[in-house]
């Protein structure tokens, strides 16, 4: 099963409500996998700052005095902002990939989630609502976001098994569904020097669209890419900096039902996730057709 | 407003029996059906706030009359029997499935497996029904106002899939008997699938589906019949090398 949710805002006064509006569609769809659950949230962009959401099964202990150290080791200034196993950590753009290498020499342990100018990925074992209130989302503002509840079937039940998959800058994907090439995917990843933190088969699919977009190509040219490389059963949601994206395979069997509103654009596993969302009633509410891409940019 | 007046009067007449999905849950709305016997006068039912839910008004086996107001999730009226649901809204994946007797219509669209191995009643879509739409039916007679996805009436085995619109790719693969008629495009057709020719019998045999399915302006001529081949019924030997 799993449960996928996503929604992109087109009303500005709507983004302070960001973090609410997705984690009650997320919450929603618990009984679809109570195994694990994440949501990325994208928010405000800042000029000077770019961010990279960090875990620790061990938070006392790996978190304290980070910033320091960090800022030592980087030659910058550091800002970390820690949520019960999650951290974010904030710096100068120039000086994220630097800090990224000089996290994992100073904390062996520390797990990367995502990195970028404006994403945040929070993700643990755990049904929606506990991760939602252990992360605050409710709380959160953005202009768009995805989320997950997870029903494990190719990799074992653990945070970084949990989704989003986020494999590049302020990417990461959502899925429901498994795919069946994902280790020959995989093989042509990694000889490409893309790197792989699990087992994963959306990981797979995840750092695919990275791979993609990297060679130049758009959010929608590397959606329409999954078609054809794609093989097995997927209902994708995607997030990138500016936009959010859809596809399923040909077959479509995994379940998806979209609104749009002068509003928002939302995605749900099914109708229930979209119930409670402002102006459902007069929405026009469809289910994207297999094998199309839907992708909307800000 | 003289019409709307009379139109609750003779709601009330009939002792309309109301469930809040806000207040009721979906168990004690499906118990309180399942609870009706032969000849009770709770012959009228209204279900609100369905928001979604799953699994609403569920074997029900009585000819009672509910009306869902709102869009609901999988499995509406699963395994009816004898009972006439009307949904307000859209409909999830697997409406009426394995439907015994009786009518569903669903006001606006259908998601996938609408009516999968129905065995007999009425279903009727007034919107779009989306892929696999009449998969494995075995005798339920389904209408379609709008269009059907792809791989509808994946190895039907009876009854009738009338199509106003237009349908999807691979219609009818694998399909054993039933009769598919529509009136739109169709992509493809699957295997063993084919257009056969519409004679007086299936003219007034789909005249009959549209008069109960409430589609007027429409005329049986403007459809085509499609249906099995029958090639596939026995292994031919000359394809042993295929396997």
């Amino acid at each position: 099963m799993c449960g996928i949710v996503g929604l992109f805002l087109k009303d500005k006064s709507l983004e302070p409500k960001l973090g609410a509006m997705l984690s009650e569609m997320l919450v929603s769809l618990s009984d679809r996998g109570p195994d694990s659950a994440g949501i990325a949230i994208y928010g405000a962009p800042s000029s000077n700052e770019a961010k990279i959401t960090i875990q620790s099964a061990k938070p006392a202990r790996d978190f304290r005095d980070l910033d320091t150290e960090l800022a030592k080791a980087i030659g910058a200034p550091v800002s970390i902002a820690v949520k019960s196993t999650h951290a974010v950590v904030r710096t100068a753009p120039a000086k994220i990939d630097e800090a990224r290498e000089a996290i994992q020499a100073l904390r062996p342990d520390i797990r990367i989630m995502g990195a970028g100018d404006v994403v945040e990925i929070y993700k643990e074992v755990g049904l929606p609502e506990a991760v939602v209130d252990r992360f605050d989302v409710r709380k959160m503002s953005g202009t768009h976001g995805i989320g997950h509840t997870r029903m494990a079937t190719e990799s074992a039940v653990t945070t970084m098994g949990a989704h989003p998959f986020s494999t590049g800058a302020d990417q990461c994907l959502v899925h429901n569904g498994s795919l069946s090439n994902h280790n020959n995917v995989r093989r042509e990843l990694i000889r490409e020097g893309m790197k792989f933190e699990t087992e994963n088969d959306t990981e797979v699919a995840a750092a695919y669209l990275s791979s993609q977009m990297a060679h130049g190509k758009n959010l929608g040219e590397a959606l329409e890419g999954t078609l054809s490389d794609l093989d097995g059963f997927f209902t994708f949601v995607v997030g990138t900096k500016n936009g959010f994206g859809v596809v399923r395979d040909p077959i479509a069997c995994k379940p998806a039902v979209m609104a749009e509103t002068d509003q928002y654009v939302a995605f749900g596993s099914e109708y229930r996730a979209l119930t409670k969302l402002p102006g459902i009633d007069n929405a026009r509410v469809w289910e994207p057709e297999p094998a199309t891409v839907y992708f909307w940019e800000h | 407003m003289p019409a709307t007046k009379l139109s609750k009067a003779a709601s009330h007449d009939q002792a309309s029996r109301i469930f809040d999905l806000d207040v009721s849950s979906l168990r004690e709305l499906n118990q309180a059906l399942h609870n009706l016997t032969p000849g009770s006068n709770e012959t009228a039912w209204e279900v609100l706030h369905p928001k979604g839910s799953h699994s609403v008004a569920v074997g029900v086996d009585q000819p009672v009359t509910i009306d869902v107001r709102g869009s609901v999730g999988y499995y509406c009226g699963g395994m009816n029997s004898g009972s006439t649901i009307t949904v307000h809204g859209s409909a999830g994946p697997g409406v009426g499935e394995n439907m015994m007797s009786g009518s569903i219509i669903v006001k606006g669209d259908a998601s996938q497996y609408a009516g999968a191995t129905g065995k007999g009643g009425l279903l009727v879509i007034e919107g779009n029904a989306s892929s696999r739409c009449g998969i494995s039916m075995k005798g339920i007679d389904i209408v379609v106002h709008g269009n059907i996805g792809h791989m509808s009436a994946f190895m039907a085995q009876s009854g009738n899939l009338v199509v106003l619109g237009d349908a999807g790719d691979a219609l009818g693969d694998s399909i054993y008997e039933a009769r598919l008629f529509v009136r739109g495009k169709v992509d493809s057709l699957g295997a063993d699938c084919i257009a056969k020719e519409m004679r007086a019998e299936h003219l007034e045999l789909l005249q009959g589906l549209l008069d109960r399915a409430g589609v007027t302006g429409v005329k049986p001529s403007e459809f085509k019949r499609y249906g099995s081949a029958r090639t596939l019924y026995n292994f031919n030997i000359d394809n042993a090398d295929a396997y």
